[in-house]
């Protein structure tokens, strides 16, 4: 009778109004059967952590076009730690330049990726890194 | 418990996180329920639904504002549907509502209708319950978009609030059961354009049609437009607001507050009716393989539904 569903939420931080790609990607989660929270663009690196934590989400995927993802990304995963929610798994995409991904690695980025990756590998990396939070309640 | 504790003192993770096994229906929350049910029933619920696109996130979104004005804490509850092919789903209904994210007096939560067809989730009365205890003073709870027979909100909220956008049909629509009867509030939305006025009309003479003797309150028909003059249409949700809050006055002045309150927890009994002694009965039958032999029975004729039924019955009662 219990089903754990994964909840995942796609956020756009920062300055950025191109949201085709997020869509696409909401869209193929929600078709590989994930619960995908959609938050819209011009998020603030608080809005996504706050929202984050109300929906108890598994994942956050965030998408950024516009060049400030060294700043945005690392951000959110402070604020998760400062939350006591860093069990949330952060990955990132968007356009990001091959030299940045290792300081989005050394931050806790789990994992980057950029245009031209079929949407299957995004899906599968999903299904063999993120759980759906165990049901512990005490 | 300690999560009661914590729930009760409006620890934000403690609530999400009992959301959500409520959601995946994890049997361990209903001692959790348990303890919070005596904390619920301070909370006002207002459920707000209409057809996709007809406005609710954002109705939601400035209702919200107005309530944080006064001083009151706010939760959200909004229902998306779940994919029959996938089981997956979008989460959008936060998109509108974005600004109160780092509001500390808002808790919004997304809900998947995961199956359920009365427009709501299954998880919405004990996410109301974890709200209630938390301390929010207002619920809102937003259904999925709704044709004409998704009325599970009346069961949950104390004042339903329908939003109507013009174009939607004929004249008969306004007079079909379901839907147009559960309301306490209509709010024509998109009344700048057209067909708002026709449908002005069709409300208003059903309502001439209808009897509010009993009902104690004859709903009012509010019009709401333009968006892109935010100012007025800001204080157009405000004037929709206090019509909201005028209903719960009746409701509690002429003592139909405890007819609600009756009818939502004759709803509630019945459910847990169904996974108390039903769920279990169905699942024993299929885990001794009794139901295998049962079935065939049933599709050779040699016996009929209901006296099986009451042979299942009459094993349990002894």
């Amino acid at each position: 009778m219990s089903e754990n569903k994964l909840r995942i939420m796609v956020a756009k931080p920062g300055l950025d109004g191109h949201d085709r790609g997020a869509r696409v990607l909401a869209r193929a989660f929600r078709d590989a059967g994930y619960e995908v929270v959609y938050t819209g663009c011009h998020q603030t690196p608080e809005d996504i952590v706050s929202a984050a934590i109300q929906e108890d989400v598994d994942c956050i995927g965030l998408s950024c076009l516009s060049g400030a993802h060294k700043i945005l990304f690392p951000r959110v995963i402070e604020m998760l730690k400062e939350n006591n929610a860093e069990d949330i798994t952060v990955i990132g995409g968007g356009i990001i330049p091959e030299q940045d991904f290792d300081k989005l690695y050394k931050a806790g980025v789990q994992e980057v990726f950029t245009p031209g990756t079929p949407l299957e590998d995004i899906v599968s990396w999903i299904d063999n890194h993120v759980t759906p939070r165990d049901q512990e309640l005490s | 418990m300690k999560i009661v504790e914590n729930i009760k003192a409006g620890d934000i993770r403690a609530v999400s996180r009992v959301i959500r096994n409520i959601e995946d229906q994890n049997p361990q929350v209903r001692e959790v329920i348990k303890e919070l049910y005596p904390y619920t029933g301070n909370a006002r619920i207002v459920g707000l639904t209409g057809a996709p696109g007809a406005g609710k996130s954002t109705f939601t979104d400035s209702l919200i504002t107005h309530y944080r004005n006064q001083g009151l804490q706010v939760g959200v509850l909004a229902v998306d549907p779940t994919s029959p092919f996938t089981g997956g789903a979008i989460l959008g209904d936060r998109i509108r509502m974005q600004k109160h994210a780092q509001d500390s007096g808002v808790f919004i939560r997304s809900l998947a209708s995961r199956g359920a067809l009365g427009g709501l989730a299954e998880a919405v009365d004990d996410a109301i319950y974890a709200l209630d205890a938390m301390g929010k003073d207002v619920i809102l709870v937003e259904t999925v978009g709704t044709g004409q027979s998704e009325v599970d909100i009346m069961n949950n909220s104390h004042t339903v609030v329908l939003l109507l956008t013009p174009g939607l049909g004929d004249e008969v629509q306004t007079i079909k059961a379901g839907i147009m009867e559960i309301a306490d509030l209509f709010v024509i939305n998109k009344a700048d354009q057209q067909g708002s006025s026709k449908l002005y009309q069709e409300l208003q003479k059903l309502l001439e049609m209808s009897d509010f003797a009993e009902a104690g309150w004859k709903p009012p028909i509010m019009l709401l437009e333009n968006i892109q003059d935010s100012d007025r249409f800001f204080t157009k949700i405000g004037e929709i607001k206090e019509k909201i809050d005028e209903h719960y006055q009746v409701l509690v002045e002429k003592g139909l507050l405890e007819r609600r309150e009756k009818r939502k927890a004759m709803v509630k009994l019945r459910t847990c009716l169904q996974k108390v002694v039903l769920a279990p009965m169905m699942q024993e039958l299929q885990d001794s393989g009794r139901i295998e032999s049962m079935l065939e029975q049933l599709v050779c004729k040699d016996i009929d539904p209901y006296s099986l039924a009451e042979d299942i019955y009459a094993q349990y009662k002894d």
